[in-house]
């Protein structure tokens, strides 16, 4: 590189009288010279048996703090004990040097890496973390629910005007993608059906089946799913940085409760967008299979897809369909905000906590969603 | 082409540099450089761009005017190869450190010595070690993530990363500020001692009255949209400005100055 094109590579002499050897170097000691000679170096000092060490670096061109450690490997290396060494010619700052590299302490070795016990060190940690994720998780329920019973008590200490906020953000700014992948949904599902039905002849079946499953299942879920990879993240990306920040010790010391401005509103907003965007996309799911009924080869006619969805698929699917969306809601939320409040101090952390929260809250949605499909199934509705 | 780095040349000198963020002016014919081997500190208001002085000079923000060359070469002409040799010769701490928050601090001093040359990695792993002891951290330290480190720790660990490949030139950014007096001056003596040892050329941006009177061989002044004077402290003392005057004449300074004196 830079300095090396006209300097002379290092060079060194070693020589012993007695217990002291004579270190004798010439040339140029920098960073970009020393690489080669580390090894070589080395090995020649371990190979000898002294217990002082005399510098002769008056021929030395250059020298840096990295030259000036290879030196002190004479210092260092011989067997482990406390070594006499003297720099008997040289300048001041060459003298400086290498007192500084004599003097310095090396740090622990950095762990070395034990491939089955790290595998099932890391295994028992994630199932420890597992669990206390869990309990943390039911725990931040629990404060929430606490702190918003507190506020709907006292319904000004609410803060609406972040609620109005975070609706248009989660709510208004989602739906046109929540209603074209309903209606790419709707359409794959009514036309699957049309396909399957049509062999028994009975391809009109399709209505209830793109009537129940998108009012049912489909649109909830693909929402809240949507939701859940969108505005959750937001939510810990956005608390994290607060708290990387410090502004979320700013709020604590001014007296300023977390969970009044950041968690509940939040919530608040996801419970109002959710419902909504969950009936957009069911509207759009619906319209889909009309569509599809209509021009895709089956010809029933709008008239009579809705007057069948009238007749077969009764109102009750749409509310099981709604009556999970205020669920989905709150763990969209809950789980983007303590994610985010988990967040310490390092870039990993952030990167981290985003994407357990993304993770935890589509995992979180869909298991509950099964859990409703037992209930309702062994209600019997 | 390789870059030749003529050691005796001027490390730095800055020459008419404009700099404005739309019709702010924040610089105007703004000269200055730095004498080798010497630490010069930088005063000035707060908000009177210090920091973008320094950004200007690193290349982080290109000036809207004028010109600056390192060791006698305009960075602008430079090729980016050239321009990357160009960085090794010079080491930056930033006000906050720095540091990669997902290395460990012998991580973070191993960076620039992994990507600018190829020795083997355990004489890296050495020579990071030797760079923490030089800045005066414990060993243990090497081994600690940035967010186990107090503020004064992460400054020495930068301070130890911008060292990594013994640079020519030097630039702090308020390196004491947030420490305490204790730790501030061990600071000063630090760079006072880096400085004999691995002759460095300093440009020192700081506040900190103690740090100008106990550490800098010279003193430039910000202000005006201009540095109006480097030179030895006593001379910017007597310097004939009403902002120099109020800032020396203050009974912070008087109170450094005595005991910087005794």
């Amino acid at each position: 590189m830079s300095s090396n094109s006209n300097s002379h590579p290092p060079e060194y002499e070693l020589s012993q009288s007695g217990r002291i050897i004579t270190f004798r170097a010439k040339g140029s000691w920098t960073l970009r010279d020393i690489g080669p000679i580390d090894e070589a170096l080395s090995q020649k000092l371990e190979a000898l048996d002294y217990d002082a060490v005399h510098y002769d670096v008056a021929d030395v061109s250059e020298l840096d703090t990295a030259g000036a450690y290879m030196f002190a490997r004479a210092v260092r290396t011989a067997s482990g004990e406390c070594h006499e060494w003297e720099v008997i010619a040289g300048s001041t700052g060459q003298r400086t040097l290498v007192q500084a590299a004599a003097d310095a302490v090396m740090g622990r070795p950095p762990e070395p890496t034990r491939q089955w016990y790290d595998s099932l060190t890391n295994m028992g940690r994630a199932s420890e973390r597992f669990f206390l994720e869990s309990i943390d998780t039911i725990a931040f329920i629990g404060q929430f629910f606490v702190v918003l019973f507190k506020m709907l008590l006292r319904p000004r200490t609410i803060r609406w005007k972040s609620v109005v906020a975070l609706t248009e953000e989660i709510g208004l700014n989602a739906a046109p993608i929540v209603m074209t992948l309903c209606f790419f949904i709707g359409a794959v599902i009514a036309y699957l059906g049309a396909n399957l039905l049509s062999t028994f002849g009975a391809s009109v079946f399709m209505v209830d089946l793109v009537g129940v499953s998108v009012l049912r299942e489909l649109a909830p879920i693909i929402t809240a799913i949507l939701i859940a990879g969108r505005s959750d993240s937001a939510f810990t990306a956005q608390i994290g940085a607060m708290k990387m920040r410090q502004e979320i010790d700013a709020m604590t010391v001014l007296g300023l409760d977390t969970f009044e401005v950041l968690v509940v509103p939040r919530a608040l907003a996801c419970l109002i967008s959710l419902p909504i965007l969950t009936f957009l996309g069911m509207m759009s799911g619906i319209f889909a299979g009309m569509l599809i009924a209509w021009l895709g080869g089956l010809d029933i006619s709008p008239i009579l897809f809705f007057a069948r969805l009238n007749e077969v698929v009764e109102l009750k699917q749409f509310w099981i369909g709604m009556a999970k969306t205020p669920f989905f809601a709150i763990i969209i939320a809950l789980i983007g905000c303590r994610q985010g409040l988990a967040v310490t101090g390092s870039v990993d952390s952030l990167g981290a906590r985003t994407t357990t929260s993304v993770v935890q809250a589509i995992f979180a949605v869909i298991a509950v969603d099964a859990v409703f499909a037992l209930f309702f199934f062994q209600m019997g509705i | 082409m390789a870059l030749k780095i003529d050691k005796t040349a001027s490390p730095m000198e800055a020459r008419g540099i404009l700099t404005q963020f739309g019709s702010n002016v924040i610089h105007e014919d703004l000269n200055f450089h730095l004498p080798r081997g010497e630490i010069v500190g930088l005063v000035g208001g707060s908000g009177t761009g210090k920091s973008v002085l320094m950004n200007t000079l690193l290349g982080l923000k290109e000036p809207e005017g004028g010109m600056i060359r390192y060791f006698g070469y305009d960075r602008e002409e430079l090729s980016a190869e050239q321009r990357f040799e160009l960085n090794t010769q010079i080491g930056v701490l930033f006000q906050g450190g720095a540091l990669f928050s997902s290395l460990t601090v012998r991580e973070n001093i191993m960076v620039p010595l992994r990507e600018h040359t190829d020795l083997p990695v355990k004489l890296m792993r050495e020579l990071a070690d030797m760079k923490i002891h030089m800045v005066g951290l414990p060993p243990q330290s090497a081994t600690l993530y940035p967010s186990d480190l107090s503020g004064g720790m992460k400054k020495r660990a930068g301070l130890a990363r911008s060292l990594a490949l013994d640079p020519e030139i030097l630039f702090l950014d308020e390196p004491t500020a947030g420490l305490d007096p204790v730790g501030a001056n061990a600071f000063d003596e630090l760079i006072l001692g880096l400085r004999e040892a691995m002759d460095l050329t300093v440009l020192l941006i700081t506040h900190d009255l103690d740090t100008l009177y106990t550490t800098c061989d010279k003193v430039a002044v910000l202000v005006d949209k201009h540095i109006a004077i480097v030179d030895s402290l006593p001379k910017v003392i007597a310097y004939e400005h009403p902002w120099v005057q109020e800032y020396f004449g203050g009974p912070r300074s008087r109170a450094a100055l005595s005991a910087g004196k005794t």
